[in-house]
Parts: structure tokens; C-alpha cells; sequence
């Protein structure tokens, strides 16, 4: 609308939304990333002979059945969970790694035991998806202020009056005022 | 006989509502108000119908009618009497047939309110309300027919079929099966009522979102009106998935309140839909902008509660080929895409006349920061649909199920919760329309300041050292205190300017905005819930041993005594396992705990139910995992530790409570904004 307005209105506001607006596109992305981080698999030299509940539970946390439904193996009270986790507890007792067990049961039945689908093949998009979607959104979101900010009028009706004069706690009043009252 | 006037009462419920589209359609395309008139009262009539056909199914479950293969699939002779009315929805066939009956009847709640300003919305919302109720009738009485009986055919075979088929006799069954034992819970008998009274009044808010659009009234009329609808429908579907926590922590023995399981993601769906809708509505009846996105916001909801429905009942969960086969499946999925795509199509009709009528002005003002809310809620609802999806789509394409769990949901969804809460604690300090970094940093220091202090320095003084969770504990701190610092200036403000006492100020300032200040006891309820999840999230810990008795086991603070075991059939079917276990704490005796494991005979199920000792501290949650032939030997005990879960359930009910008072019907709100002039309103209510 008019040429000197945007130079004079590239103002700290705007700069400061632009700034949280990347801060925001930024921390989904790094709590994205996070996914892929592998986890690491504390590995064990040697095991000591008896191997407790805590450490079987450990592994089993983090596996489902193919039988039970979304009940991870640690607390599933069927009698086949129950053997899985002896399974478990021999293997570690044999000396295999918290990784050699996942991927033992892996091989036997499938990826689904895994708590999340190791990322490879299709699976990908299982973590590229919603990275994707969400920085489309902060992108639409971002380029719809920007068209907002390019078309408003000036802020004259805006401006609230003498703002700049009046004690804090006035201001504060009438703002209040007017918004218990356009409801 | 009781089965066929039931069935016959569906019927004719389908053939009513099917006349009623029809009707109102008529009406109004040939601008004949008599039409329209008895539409309504077909829609009227429908409720009564379905209370009908409910009652019957009731009695055949309350009366033993095992021929029924629904009743005895649910029920059975040991179940008392109010388990088997609530078994209705215990099964399939009978929530479906829950589910019309509540739409019925908040369809002729809306029915019955005047409508002498929106004559206009009338047939549409009686169209969309009878569409989707024809729809969810067609299912239950072409797919999953309660009343369908289960015959003998003369060569001994089983047939399960509505009407005799030729030479088969009616095989009478002694006994049913009994309602599956998870569900006998009273947490389980409250919660699906609760989920479906949410999903059903989210579809009245979009009736009359589609009649806002197909009539071309498209300003904040149908906002206002459908208000508390939203609301309403918001309350009950938190307080589903809330009893469904609570439940899941009493019951399924994993020491957890959510699991990331499709079925309770189902639910949640709707709800952050809904909540992103309920903050976007503010910004279009303060600025009038918007108006697109809440169109988008509230189809969406509708989609979603029809889709959380056909998650949990299409069987599309175990296996996408399973769903193949059955019929109901296809019919949800055409349904969905179906009302999605007419949606669509009307909003994009109406695309110019929705236009906003001002402009953003400040990237800092309420409605931007309330936009960023939006963007949250939407990214988590991406995450969720997705994790629940992609199993399917991975069935569907690689014939290889994978399981996306919790660390994939906890993971993509932390951080945006927690950015939730940052916008929590900033957007109540920002102004509407023009808000600057000066004006936002002068309202926020005090709080911010005193949020460093309980939030971080307390925790650091106390032990926690995690940086995860004091980010958590100081964002809950933030906003508990920008909340209610909000609360303290408005009835100072107030004080000064009428001389009241601050207590009254208080309660006369809340008094009038409701939505305003309920609004705000809610996020106080979700600070309190925040705390708890961190607690129980990020400091559970957990240790599982076999002891013989007299034998100890130690986590944390506590140590635990096996003391005995009993084991004993219970008139209703049970066999229980029941351990007696003495508890100390810092080698102080605080009581005794009872995990044990029910097994049902019919069902053949166990079912572990915990022993828990609960304080606002921690929870000291202990299951029965295993015992030895003989009990004396031995038995193995899971114990966890679960830090300020407990505040969690105290921040449900804050929650609740902010959500009755945004709620809480006033002298019909909407008529006396209208009629009041504004002034007026506001000088009357001081």
C-alpha cells in the first residue's frame, strides 16, 4: 500500500514473531530428530549368572507381543508373554546383548514386536511424515501473517488512546473492561 | 416377542428419519414451511423410537434372553443387575444402538429450543442431525443387529439370524458368556457413555456449521448459537478420556494411565480438534477473522469423532484384512469420505462470503498467539493420526504389521506439549488486536520471575536435577502463575474501581465472563495434570521380584512384606488370588496392601488388579504378578513407584470444574446478548 510504511514497520514486534515462529518450526524439528537418535543398547560383557526380573523387564518394556494387543511384554499376564520373557532371561543368562534378543525376535515374528518400526523401507515415513506436515504448517502459518501484516490498514483505530501517558494499571482496566464486554 | 418389536421400532426409527430428510429438503427447496414443521417433528419422534428399541434391548439383557446372541455375548447369570444394563454397551451391536439413542436425544434437545431468529438453519441442522442418525441405524440393523437370535438347524448346526430360517429352532441357552471382565470396572461403565455424549453433541455444533453454509448466513451466528454445544460436547469427551485414564491405571495392572493405544488416540482426536476449535471461535467473534479455519476446525471434529467410532468398532485395528471382510468398515469409510468431501465442497461454495472482516495487526496480539495454539494442536493431532494409521497402511502394502508405541508418540509430542504450555502462560498477558513486545514484557516479568522461583529453584532445591522435567516443572509454574496473577489484577482492578471486598470482586469479575475465567481454572487443571504426568513419567521407577513369604522387597523410600497369599471362588465368578504385603516407609509400618489376580471363569480371564497406596506425594502401586504352587514358597510382586500421579486426577477434576463453569447455563446467554445493547448488558450485570 504505501512505500516508506514496511521500512518504518519492520518494527522489533514483527522481528521478534518472525524469530518465534523459526524458534518454533525449530524445536519440532529437533523433537523430530530425536526419533532417530537410536537407542543405545547398554551392552553387557559379562552377565552376571543370575539375571533378576528388573533386567528381563528391562528388555521387555520395550517389546509387544504379537498376540496381545498394544500390552507391552513386561506387563502382559498371559501365560505366552510369561515364556517370552523366560526366553529373554535365558538369553541373557547365554550372555546376548539387549540388541541380539530385540533382533532375535525380530527375525522370528516380524518388526511388530518392536515398540516403534525400525527405520528402514516404508517405514520412514513413519518419521518423515509428520516433520513434514508440521513445517508445511508453520510455513502457511508463517506466509498467512505475512500477507495479514503486508495488507493491514495502519493502526490507527488500533493504537489504544494515550496508552503511552497513562499508568500501566489504567490501561490494564480498560483493556479488561473491553474484553468482559464483547463476549 | 420382545426381539422383533425392538427390531421393528429400529425400523421404523430409520424409516422416520428417512422421511424427515426428505421432508425437510422438500420444505425448503419449495419454500413450504409445513414441510419443515413436520421434519421436526419426525426428528422429535425419533427419540421416543429409539427409547423404545433401547428399552427392549435393555429388558432382554436385564431378563436372561440368552437366544440373543448379543445378550448372551455380554451378559450371564452371575452378573448383577446393574452390570447387565450397562452391558448395552459392553458389545458392538448394542453401543451402536447407545450411540443413536444419544444422538437422538441431543437432536431433539436442539429441536426444542426456540428458533424463531434462525428459521432459516432449521431444516439443515434436522438434515444433517437425521443423516447422521440414519447412518449409524443403517449399520445397526444391516451389519450389527442386536437382536439377532441364535437358531439350531435340524442338522445341529448354529445359525445367528434375525428371522427363523426355514427348519431351525430357537436354541435356548442357559447362560451367556458374561461381559468381558476389563469391563466390569465402574470407571469402564461411566467412561463410554462420557466419550459418546462428547462425540454425539460435536455433531450438533457442525449441524449447524453446514446450515451456516448451505444457507449462506455464514457470520457468528451459528457460533454463538452452537457455544455451548461445543462446550458441552468438550466437557464430556475430557471427562471420557480422563475416566478412561483413571480406569487404565485401576485396572489394566501396567502401572500407567495412558498407553498410546489406537483406541484411546481415537478419542483424543476429536477432543484436540475441539479444544483448537473452542480457542479459534474467540478470535472470530472478537475480530471476525478466521472464519475459514473454524469451518475447517469443526468438519474436521465431526470427521473424527465418526472416524474414532469406526476405529473402535470396524475391527480395522487388529487387522486392515479382517476390516476388508466385514461390511461395516467400507460403510464407515465411505461415510467419512463422504461428509468430508460434501463439507468441503459447501465451504469452498461459500469461500468469499467468509472473508474476514479486519486484519491481523499484531504478531503478539491474542488472536496470532491463538493461531500458534492452533499449530500445536493441529501438529499433534498430524503425529497422532499418523501413528495410527501408518500399522494399516504398512498391513495394507508390505502385509507386515509394525507397532508404533509410546516412545514414538512421547517423543514427536513432548515438545509441542510443552509449547502448549508456553503459549498457556503468554496468550492470557497478550491483547487482543495490538499487543508489542513492550506492553507483553511489562505484564509478564512478575510472573515470570515468581515461575523461576517455585518452577526451577524449588525443584533444583529438592533434588531434581533432570533438565527435561525442570523445563516441564517451570512451564507448569508459569503458567500456574500468569493465571493466577490474571486472576489477582482483574479483582484488584475491579476492588478499586467499585469498592467491593476482593472476594467479591473475585467472584463477581468471574461471574462475568464465564468462559473467560472458566477458561483459566481449566489451565490451572491442566498445570496440575502436567505436574503429575512429569512426575509419573519422567520419575517412575519400577523393580519386580520373587520372595518367599516373610521375604522383603525395596524401591525407593519403601520396602515391602509379603506376608500371604489367599486364594477363594467369589459367587460371581472369580477365583481370586489375593496377597496380603505390610508396608514401610523409612522403616515405618504406614499399612497393607492387596494386589491380587481375579480369573473369570467364563471368560477365562485374569485380570490383575493393583494394590495402590496413594498420597499427593507418590503412589506405591503393587501387582500380583506370579505365585508359587504352593503360596508359602513364594510369589513374584511388581512394584512401582509412581512420584505426584495423584495430581494428576486433582487437576481432572480443576479441569472439570473450570469446564461446568465456562458452561454453566446462564439466563439464556446468546438471546440476552442479542437483545441487550451492549452497554446496557455490561452496566446490568455490575
Amino acid at each position: 500500500m504505501r512505500n516508506n510504511q514496511p521500512l518504518r514497520d519492520v518494527s522489533p514486534t514483527r522481528r521478534m514473531t518472525a524469530a518465534l515462529l523459526w524458534m518454533v518450526g525449530l524445536l519440532l524439528l529437533a523433537g523430530m530428530t530425536l526419533i532417530f537418535v537410536p537407542q543405545a543398547s547398554a551392552q553387557n560383557p559379562t552377565p552376571p549368572p543370575a539375571i533378576s526380573d528388573d533386567q528381563v523387564n528391562a528388555i521387555a518394556k520395550e517389546m509387544y507381543c504379537p498376540v496381545c494387543e498394544n500390552t507391552p511384554l513386561d506387563v502382559c499376564p498371559t501365560q505366552a508373554c510369561a515364556e517370552w520373557r523366560e526366553l529373554i532371561r535365558e538369553k541373557l543368562a547365554e550372555g546376548w546383548s539387549e540388541a541380539q534378543i530385540k533382533q532375535y525376535f525380530v527375525d522370528r515374528f516380524g518388526d511388530r514386536v518392536l515398540a516403534t518400526p525400525p527405520a528402514r523401507g516404508l517405514n520412514w515415513l513413519v518419521y518423515v511424515i509428520p516433520p513434514i506436515a508440521i513445517l508445511l504448517g508453520v510455513f502457511l502459518l508463517y506466509s498467512a501473517f505475512r500477507a495479514w501484516r503486508r495488507s493491514a490498514p495502519p493502526p490507527a483505530q488500533a493504537s489504544p488512546p494515550a496508552a503511552g501517558s497513562a499508568p500501566a494499571s489504567d490501561e490494564y482496566v480498560r483493556r479488561l473492561e473491553e474484553e468482559l464486554r464483547n463476549r | 416377542m420382545l426381539a422383533n418389536f425392538g427390531f421393528g421400532a429400529l425400523l421404523i426409527t430409520l424409516l422416520i428419519s428417512l422421511y424427515g430428510i426428505g421432508a425437510a429438503i422438500y420444505g425448503v427447496r419449495r419454500n413450504q414451511p409445513a414441510w419443515v414443521e413436520s421434519a421436526r417433528l419426525a426428528m422429535l419422534l425419533t427419540f421416543p423410537l429409539i427409547s423404545v428399541v433401547a428399552l427392549s434391548l435393555i429388558v432382554l439383557l436385564v431378563s436372561g434372553h440368552y437366544e440373543l446372541e448379543f445378550v448372551s455375548s455380554v451378559t450371564s447369570n452371575s452378573m448383577p443387575i446393574y452390570l447387565r444394563i450397562t452391558a448395552l454397551w459392553g458389545g458392538q451391536a448394542g453401543s451402536l444402538v447407545f450411540w443413536s439413542w444419544l444422538m437422538s436425544a441431543f437432536a431433539t434437545a436442539v429441536t426444542l429450543r426456540r428458533w424463531d431468529r434462525d428459521r432459516e438453519f432449521l431444516p439443515w441442522v434436522i438434515v444433517v442431525s437425521l443423516i447422521t442418525l440414519a447412518f449409524f441405524l443403517i449399520l445397526t440393523i444391516f451389519f450389527e443387529n442386536p437382536f439377532e437370535r441364535i437358531w439350531r438347524a435340524p442338522n445341529g448346526q448354529f445359525i445367528v439370524a434375525m428371522f427363523q430360517p426355514a427348519g431351525a429352532s430357537l436354541a435356548m441357552m442357559r447362560d451367556g458368556q458374561g461381559l468381558n471382565p476389563l469391563l466390569r470396572h465402574p470407571g469402564m461403565i461411566i467412561h463410554p457413555p462420557m466419550l459418546y455424549l462428547g462425540f454425539v453433541s460435536f455433531v450438533i455444533p457442525y449441524a449447524f456449521a453446514i446450515a451456516a453454509l448451505i444457507t449462506g448466513r455464514t457470520d457468528d451466528r451459528w457460533i454463538r448459537i452452537t457455544r455451548r454445544w461445543a462446550l458441552v460436547a468438550w466437557l464430556f469427551l475430557s471427562l471420557g478420556l480422563i475416566l478412561g485414564g483413571r480406569w487404565a491405571y485401576d485396572v489394566l495392572g501396567w502401572g500407567g494411565y495412558w498407553g498410546w493405544d489406537p483406541v484411546e488416540i481415537a478419542a483424543f482426536m476429536p477432543w484436540l480438534t475441539g479444544t483448537a476449535f473452542l480457542h479459534s471461535v474467540m478470535i472470530q467473534e472478537k475480530r471476525g477473522m478466521l472464519k475459514h479455519w473454524n469451518m475447517v476446525l469443526i468438519i474436521l471434529t465431526y470427521c473424527l469423532v465418526i472416524f474414532g467410532t469406526f476405529l473402535t468398532r470396524s475391527g480395522v485395528l487388529s487387522s486392515v484384512h479382517a476390516f476388508a471382510q466385514s461390511a461395516i468398515g467400507p460403510m464407515f469409510f465411505g461415510f467419512i469420505g463422504l461428509t468430508f468431501i460434501a463439507s468441503l465442497y459447501l465451504l469452498m461454495q461459500r469461500w468469499d462470503s467468509l472473508k474476514a472482516d479486519t486484519h491481523m495487526t499484531s504478531m503478539l496480539s491474542r488472536e496470532a498467539l491463538f493461531l500458534l495454539n492452533n499449530l500445536l494442536f493441529m501438529s499433534i493431532l498430524v503425529v497422532c493420526f499418523w501413528g495410527v494409521m501408518f500399522p494399516l497402511i504398512s498391513e495394507l502394502f508390505t502385509n507386515q504389521k509394525v507397532t508404533v508405541g509410546p516412545p514414538f508418540y512421547e517423543r514427536a509430542t513432548a515438545p509441542l506439549f510443552a509449547g502448549l504450555l508456553l503459549l498457556m502462560g503468554v496468550a492470557p498477558l497478550s491483547a487482543w488486536r495490538h499487543s508489542t513486545a513492550k506492553t507483553l514484557g511489562r505484564a509478564i516479568w512478575k510472573p515470570f520471575i515468581f515461575s523461576l522461583l517455585v518452577g526451577v529453584l524449588l525443584p533444583l532445591a529438592l533434588g531434581v536435577r533432570h533438565w527435561a522435567a525442570l523445563l516441564g516443572f517451570w512451564l507448569s509454574a508459569f503458567v500456574a502463575s500468569v493465571t493466577l496473577y490474571e486472576f489477582w489484577r482483574g479483582a484488584l482492578a475491579r476492588r478499586r474501581k467499585s469498592g467491593e471486598n476482593l472476594a467479591l470482586a473475585l467472584w463477581r469479575l468471574a461471574g462475568r465472563n464465564r468462559r473467560r475465567y472458566g477458561g483459566y481454572v481449566i489451565h490451572l487443571g491442566v498445570v496440575l495434570m502436567a505436574i503429575g504426568i512429569i512426575g509419573i513419567e519422567m520419575f517412575q521407577t519400577e523393580t519386580q521380584g520373587t520372595i518367599p513369604r516373610g521375604g522383603s522387597l525395596s524401591l525407593r523410600d519403601y520396602t515391602v512384606t509379603y506376608q500371604s497369599l489367599a486364594m477363594f471362588d467369589t459367587p460371581d465368578g472369580r477365583n481370586v488370588a489375593r496377597a496380603v504385603l505390610s508396608v514401610e516407609k523409612n522403616g515405618q509400618y504406614v499399612g497393607e496392601l492387596h494386589p491380587r489376580r481375579d480369573y473369570y471363569f467364563e471368560s477365562q480371564q485374569p485380570m490383575t488388579i493393583p494394590g495402590v497406596r496413594s498420597t499427593m506425594e507418590d503412589d506405591l502401586y503393587v501387582l500380583l504378578v506370579d505365585w508359587m504352587p504352593v503360596s508359602s514358597q513364594g510369589a513374584t510382586f511388581k512394584i512401582y513407584h509412581n512420584p505426584l500421579v495423584n495430581w494428576l486426577w486433582l487437576g481432572g477434576l480443576v479441569f472439570i470444574l473450570g469446564t461446568l463453569i465456562a458452561a454453566w447455563p446462564e439466563k439464556d446467554p446468546e438471546e440476552a446478548v442479542e437483545r441487550a445493547p451492549r452497554s446496557a448488558y455490561a452496566g446490568a450485570q455490575v
